[in-house]
């Protein structure tokens, strides 16, 4: 009883603390002027109509190197704490024949589905981390619907360390081609047609390659647990 | 103002489905319940405009870590599987 008071106390002293930044809330009824900046340099800059992917690759894309590398680590710590013992990993449990035949249907249209979110980034919502989880999600479903079913590691690897080269050598090129203060500017590839795939200058480009990397680090996060979990 | 009956129909759910999560014996409901709300939290951020956020919380939120929930899972009990 008196760890639930001790819980009800807490809780409403969390609640007086944080009520000042609840008061004052409100809707915003325009842009602040760094936010309007981004909106309209989105479109007249970089050609894109996609703002978030604006931000996310573009105004702030050393916070998605960031991202990217914190995401590769987290990886190589779970291959690293989850690949010790590899004696088990022969006789795992096949999947019922629902599970299968769903999967022989579905992953390859899963697929597809995660590329076409990662290319068209900067057009509609999404983008090479979102289009990433799917695969990776298509994978999860290969993995356990068929019990022989193995890819590559070292392909994988292979893959995942390319592509997170590739996009430094992009974000380089940048520097290279438009002279200092411009790391990972995608503006020196042509804008395209405003509303193409082609277009917005190397973004679907490095999209696509972080698309790559995310879908081929969660891919061997999945593999991992389930040779650990599928004995 | 977005379809304000449909958020507080969500906000309830995901409330309801926090507190079974907590209060339920099982685990592998509480599991389940989690991804609910991920679920219903990915469905606010539509309906207030922000697909792209939506997109990560339902594959990530709902998807991912549900699994990666479940093999834990299947890793402390030892045997039953899906």
């Amino acid at each position: 009883m008196i760890k639930y008071l001790l819980v009800f106390v807490a809780l409403i002293g969390m609640c007086i603390v944080f009520y000042p930044l609840v008061e004052d809330f409100g809707t915003l009824t325009q842009l602040n002027p760094l936010a309007e900046s981004y909106v309209k340099g989105s479109i007249t800059d970089l050609n894109m109509p996609n703002t978030v992917t604006a931000v996310v690759v573009t105004y702030r894309g050393l916070d998605t190197l960031g991202e990217v590398t914190v995401l590769f680590l987290a990886t190589a710590g779970v291959g690293f704490l989850l690949r010790r013992k590899q004696t088990h990993a022969a006789h795992r449990k096949a999947g019922t024949e629902f599970l299968r035949t769903g999967a022989d249907f579905l992953s390859p249209l899963i697929i597809i589905f995660g590329i076409y979110i990662f290319t068209h980034g900067h057009l509609s919502p999404g983008g090479g981390f979102q289009g990433g989880v799917v695969i990776a999600s298509s994978i999860l479903l290969l993995v356990m619907a068929n019990a022989s079913f193995r890819f590559s590691h070292a392909l994988l690897h292979f893959s995942e360390s390319l592509s997170g080269a590739a996009y430094v050598v992009m974000g380089l090129l940048g520097l290279l081609l438009l002279g200092a203060a411009s790391f990972l500017d995608p503006r020196y590839l042509p804008g395209g047609v405003y509303l193409s795939l082609f277009s917005a200058g190397a973004v679907p480009l490095i999209y696509s390659f972080i698309g790559f990397k995310v879908g081929a680090e969660l891919s061997s996060v999945i593999d991992s647990m389930h040779e650990e979990g599928g004995e | 103002m977005p379809d304000l009956m449909a958020l507080i129909l969500l906000v309830l759910l995901s409330l309801i489905a926090a507190l079974y999560a907590i209060f339920t014996k099982k685990t592998l409901n509480a599991v389940i319940a989690s991804g609910i709300i991920s679920l219903s939290a990915s469905i606010i951020f539509l309906i207030y405009g922000a697909p792209d956020v939506a997109m990560t919380e339902a594959t990530i939120g709902a998807g991912l870590t549900t699994v990666v929930f479940l093999y834990a899972l299947k890793q402390t009990k030892g045997g039953e599987d899906d």
